[in-house]
């Protein structure tokens, strides 16, 4: 019972993220991933016209908020999406600044602009409902206001990666702003129930607690099965595209330097 | 009340963003895949 525990002999070197590294090359994602998108396309579609029109045309009237209620077959799902896609984000950022994986500083560009849109669609939509329901469009409550910091985040996040000379240090400093803006993740969750908001508290519970009638909560589930799956395709057909276009560029730098022999 | 407008602008503003953001990354695949193809071909 002798033996030196820092001699590298005994630490046990886990294959803790080896499967990680092994598809987290850009060119074996490319193969893996080509194929898929034309089915994840076409399930997105289905899932989300499905969600969408049954919301809209046959899903049941709410008994206190009649027809407004049908808000929350768009609204809710872009915001669970908004939410999702920024912790993504911030995984992303994770592995990238400890691993250095160039897939993920790839994903973490491709995920911004995508990201920011779900969080504006559940921004304005939040906000046309807002008007007949509460008499305004906008109120600094702590739901809404934590929501448009997020969306600021991933601006922010959209104009870091952009704003050097020098890539790799966007990629860096974006980083490090996606994972200091996670903080707010729990904060969008708990702001109904840390504060006395004017937005309603969390109706669908995974707990079993759920306060929403079932006819109601097929058609929302639908919807957010295809919101997700329309994030997961868009950033995997921009993560292919921006690979490919990174081959090409590389492909034709590399023969203009052989010409230039 | 009428709700409908602003109800429909909710709906019209999420179809258009989708249909929107899903024809501008489908416009920039198609686009990578044709010049990558095209420059290894060359």
């Amino acid at each position: 019972m002798n033996e030196n525990v820092l001699s590298p002999e005994t630490i046990k070197v886990g294959r803790t993220g080896s499967w990680l590294h092994h598809y987290a090359n850009p060119g074996r994602f490319l193969r893996l991933a080509r194929p898929v998108l034309p089915w994840l396309a076409a399930f997105s579609i289905v899932l989300t016209v499905t969600g969408i029109v049954w919301g809209y045309f046959f899903a049941p009237a709410d008994w206190e908020q009649g027809d407004a209620a049908r808000i929350m077959y768009v609204h809710v799902p872009a915001a669970w999406v908004s939410m999702a896609g920024y912790a993504a984000l911030a995984v992303c950022s994770f592995f990238s600044l400890i691993w250095r994986h160039p897939l993920a500083d790839l994903a973490a560009e491709e995920i911004g602009p995508v990201g920011a849109g779900f969080t504006a669609v559940c921004l304005v939509s939040g906000s046309l409902w807002g008007k007949p329901m509460w008499g305004a469009y906008w109120v600094w409550d702590a739901r809404l206001t934590s929501v448009l910091v997020l969306f600021f985040l991933y601006l922010g996040h959209i104009a870091l990666i952009r704003a050097f000379d020098n890539k790799q240090h966007g990629y860096r400093a974006a980083a490090i702003l996606a994972l200091v803006g996670a903080v707010n993740l729990p904060i969008i969750v708990f702001s109904v129930q840390w504060w006395n908001t004017l937005h309603q508290g969390n109706t669908i519970s995974f707990s079993g607690n759920s306060k929403i009638y079932i006819t109601m909560l097929y058609p929302l589930l639908i919807a957010s099965v295809g919101f997700y799956l329309c994030f997961i395709t868009l950033v995997t057909a921009r993560l292919c595209a921006a690979i490919m276009e990174r081959r090409t560029h590389g492909l034709l730098l590399a023969r203009a330097g052989g010409t230039e022999k | 009340m009428n709700f409908a407008p602003f109800i429909d602008g909710s709906y019209g503003v999420t179809v258009v963003f989708l249909i929107g953001i899903a024809g501008l990354t489908f416009a920039r695949y198609r686009t990578a895949v044709k010049r990558l193809k095209a420059v290894e071909t060359r």
